[in-house]
């Protein structure tokens, strides 16, 4: 069990708002949060919807473990249709939201239609209402969140909001929960904006119950989070320096890209790594962290809590920047930081404020600067577009310019809220656009971690890190060592990286978890807690169902096999220095195999026998 | 030997273990609404700090309670509810100046830290140790070891 067995459903055309129970034979194939919410999705939505229209729908979606006592079960997934690559879009976030929703009794809120007006839903247990919003309309992520909780005068409701970013079509735009806390990627929030929806904000007083078997769920997750305690990722790395421990490895491995990916090594990482957050700034003699923070039941805690130099010149004469928040993270730093050249520690957290606070993706944002920086120094575009502002590599002050721009909507700042692909494609330079399918790059460079490339390739959201994390392998030898630069073995696996991500994205669990369990350790959680059979095979079986389905509905959408591809710059032109010197990344060594694998045709089309494998819907 | 709750905020990150263990320990779910023990978030100071019941030895909402449904657990020093005898008047709620007894509405009754018998379970659930069930003699032991340790004795030695 653990489902709370039950949807909240909201029409936002007409305001009707219905319950329904959950359907039980489908969470036995696709578990919960990304891959059920995504078996709604596609029974529900034509894969050819126009991203930005009343059809598509918007799920807000809890695994099973959401809300218990295993260890980083409080996440939660926002499942739509991506205005950024026309793919489905899943992000994922952590925070209190999730538990939230689940303590108020709902695996799963969809929306559909269109608000005439602009609203906020809020849910006290079972009730649920559509509240107007037209005051709160034009207001940062930030000042929602506290009005939110001033009007209902209850500071225990968790809220999950969008920000002026998505509500002036940020095509980047995130869903900002617990203030600092993002389902980030491929524009979900652009989404909810263009239903007129500004927030969602719970008050949960029911509880987690429904465990299949309680003891043996308490037992397994005690001694599971003690092998999360004794490992040197989750148990030392991550609570130390954040998911920021991999800055300077990165670097060292020649696999850091390095402005838009011209280069893989960063002279200025250290400066903006998770040991410079470490140090003491000779302003105040503070260190930019503050201390680590958890998620909901977290034993992890990578989260970053840090403040800016208030001496800096972002924030010198803004006090309301003077306090502490979220952190950076890893591929934020990049982003915002190697990316654009920029070394400037408290630029960039300055600038990762403002992308919580507005409701921006910072890779997505701080890979779009990157772009707009090379067009800019190759004269395709100058101040008169950028409004004034000398947008060179390396600028810091121009990068804290045009975030405070971006994050508004405002003057250039919205031809940055075109992502990458976009801007590149308006100025006549497609070819500067680090994207597959439309979204931006993280932080690693394929030409250095060949996995990676045929990762970003086949990740059916686009570009993205998170969908086969063979770093993990490739670099910090998890669970096996592999060469990061072969390219032999590396769809095998990329394919069981991608299966099991699947599996504990839909469980409730956190990702980062997996550095120190596999499925041997998620399995028997899941199982002591969720009724049918849920060993290590079962739950590979439904990752691997989870893909085929996502991949099934991009192709639905008009992908085809032609989009599962790199920009030339990492297929064409070499790493300049590092252990991958006068290396491209040899995608061509790894996708044909990789399709067979799939059981795709060599067009990357699923075949009715893998269809009617995974028993796929039709 | 009696001992207490001893919290150090310094190392608590704010998951919220604690309020889960307590919840499922007293009402068989988990269910952070219900907890005994608040974990507070200071946003700007980054900062959480975990709150629950001291278990005072002049326990006002023990002196304040009409009908006598408070009473002192002589193991283990706690202040316990007798729920059969508690009529959910909610005055140790106003007595209590921490703020730390409070109305479970589901029940009509109170509900407040009872150490969970002797084995309290936030103690047992907190990865961090920010939260310890330790000698009440002697809360102090750990900080004062910390400055031990920081006392230099080199000096001294080679005056
Ligand atoms: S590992 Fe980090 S991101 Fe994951 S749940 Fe824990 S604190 Fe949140
Ligand atoms: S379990 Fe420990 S670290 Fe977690 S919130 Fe409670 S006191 Fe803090």
């Amino acid at each position: 069990m653990a489902w709370t067995k039950k949807i909240l459903r909201v029409n936002l055309t007409d305001g009707v708002i219905s319950a329904e129970p959950l359907n039980m034979e489908w969470a036995q194939q696709y578990l919960g949060q990304r891959g059920l919410a995504t078996r709604y999705f596609v029974e529900e939505v034509d894969a050819q919807v126009d991203a930005l229209s009343p059809d598509n729908k918007f799920i807000m979606a809890t695994g099973p473990l959401t809300g218990t006592m295993a260890s980083t079960g409080g996440r939660y997934s926002c499942i739509t249709k991506s205005p950024l690559t026309g793919t489905i879009a899943c992000s994922n976030s952590g925070g209190f939201f999730g538990a939230e929703m689940k303590n108020a009794g709902w695996d799963m809120i969809i929306f559909e239609g269109k608000s005439p007006t602009p609203v906020y839903l809020y849910v006290e247990d079972d009730q649920a209402r559509l509240i107007p919003a037209d005051d709160l309309w034009g207001k940062s992520v930030w000042a929602t969140d506290e009005e939110i909780h001033k009007k209902h005068q209850d500071p225990q409701i968790r809220i999950a909001c969008i920000g002026r970013a998505a509500e002036s079509g940020n095509l980047f735009a995130a869903v900002v929960n617990d203030l600092h806390r993002a389902a980030g990627r491929s524009g979900v929030g652009t989404v909810l904006a263009s239903k007129n929806v500004k927030a969602v904000a719970l008050r949960g007083t029911r509880g987690v119950g429904n465990i299949k078997d309680m003891k043996r769920f308490i037992d397994t997750t005690f001694e599971h989070k003690k092998v999360l305690a004794a490992n040197a990722v989750t148990g030392a790395g991550l609570p130390t320096y954040g998911t920021q421990v991999l800055m300077n490895v990165i670097n060292e491995l020649g696999a850091l890209p390095t402005r838009n990916m011209r280069e893989v090594r960063f002279e200025g990482a250290h400066s903006v790594s998770g040991e410079a957050m470490h140090e003491p700034r000779a302003s105040d003699g503070k260190k930019n962290l503050t201390r680590n923070g958890g998620c909901f039941g977290c034993t992890i805690a990578c989260g970053r809590i840090s403040s800016v130099d208030r001496t800096h010149f972002s924030v010198k004469d803004k006090p309301q920047y003077w306090g502490n928040s979220g952190g950076l993270e890893y591929e934020a730093a990049w982003a915002l930081g190697p990316d654009t050249g920029v070394d400037d520690l408290d630029a960039l957290t300055y600038v990762n404020f403002l992308c919580n606070e507005d409701g921006l993706d910072p890779i997505s944002f701080g890979s779009t600067v990157a772009a707009a920086m090379e067009l800019f120094e190759d004269g395709v575009i100058t101040t008169e577009q950028t409004g004034g502002i000398e947008l060179k590599f390396g600028s810091a002050e121009a990068l804290v310019k045009i975030a405070e721009l971006t994050a508004r909507g405002e003057g250039f700042g919205k031809e940055i809220g075109l992502g990458s692909k976009r801007l590149c494609e308006k100025y006549g330079r497609p070819e500067l656009s680090m994207t597959v399918k439309g979204q931006e790059f993280p932080a690693y460079d394929p030409r250095g971690i060949q996995g990676m490339g045929l990762t970003y390739a086949t990740s059916n959201r686009g570009a993205c890190h998170l969908r086969s994390y063979t770093v993990s392998s490739e670099v910090l030898g998890i669970p096996i060592k592999t060469d990061p630069l072969a390219t032999d073995g590396k769809p095998e696996l990329v394919i069981a990286f991608q299966d099991a991500t699947a599996a504990v994205d839909s469980s409730g669990l956190c990702i980062f978890s997996t550095f120190a369990w596999s499925l041997d350790n998620i399995a028997p959680q899941i199982d002591a807690a969720c009724e049918g059979d849920w060993s290590v095979e079962k739950c590979a079986e439904v990752g691997a169902r989870i893909w085929q389905l996502e991949r099934d509905f991009n192709m639905r959408a008009g992908l085809t096999g032609a989009d599962d591809t790199l920009p030339k710059r990492l297929l064409k032109d070499a790493a300049n220095v590092g252990p991958a010197e006068g290396k491209v990344c040899d995608l061509g060594a790894m996708l044909p195999k990789y399709y067979e694998l799939r059981g795709w045709t060599t067009e990357g089309q699923l075949t009715p026998e893998t269809r009617q494998r995974y028993g796929l819907p039709s | 030997m009696q001992k207490s709750l001893h919290i150090d905020p310094e190392k608590c990150t704010g998951c919220l273990q604690c309020e889960m263990a307590c919840s499922y320990e007293n009402e068989g779910i988990f269910n952070p609404s219900k907890s005994r023990i608040k974990v507070f978030t200071f946003h700007d100071e980054g900062r959480f700090v975990p709150y629950t019941c001291t278990q005072c030895d002049e326990a006002w909402c023990m002196q304040a309670c009409p009908v006598d449904a408070i009473v002192l657990n002589f193991v283990t020093g706690a202040k316990d509810i007798l729920n059969d005898r508690c009529v959910g008047c909610k005055v140790c709620t106003i007595a209590c100046p921490f703020g730390t007894v409070n109305y479970n509405t589901a029940t009509g009754k109170v509900i407040k830290c009872d150490l969970c018998g002797g084995d309290p379970k936030c103690a047992e659930a907190c990865p961090t140790s920010a939260i310890t069930y330790i000698d009440a003699n002697a809360t102090g032991l750990e900080r004062m070891r910390m400055w031990a340790a920081k006392t230099d004795t080199q000096v001294s030695t080679h005056a």
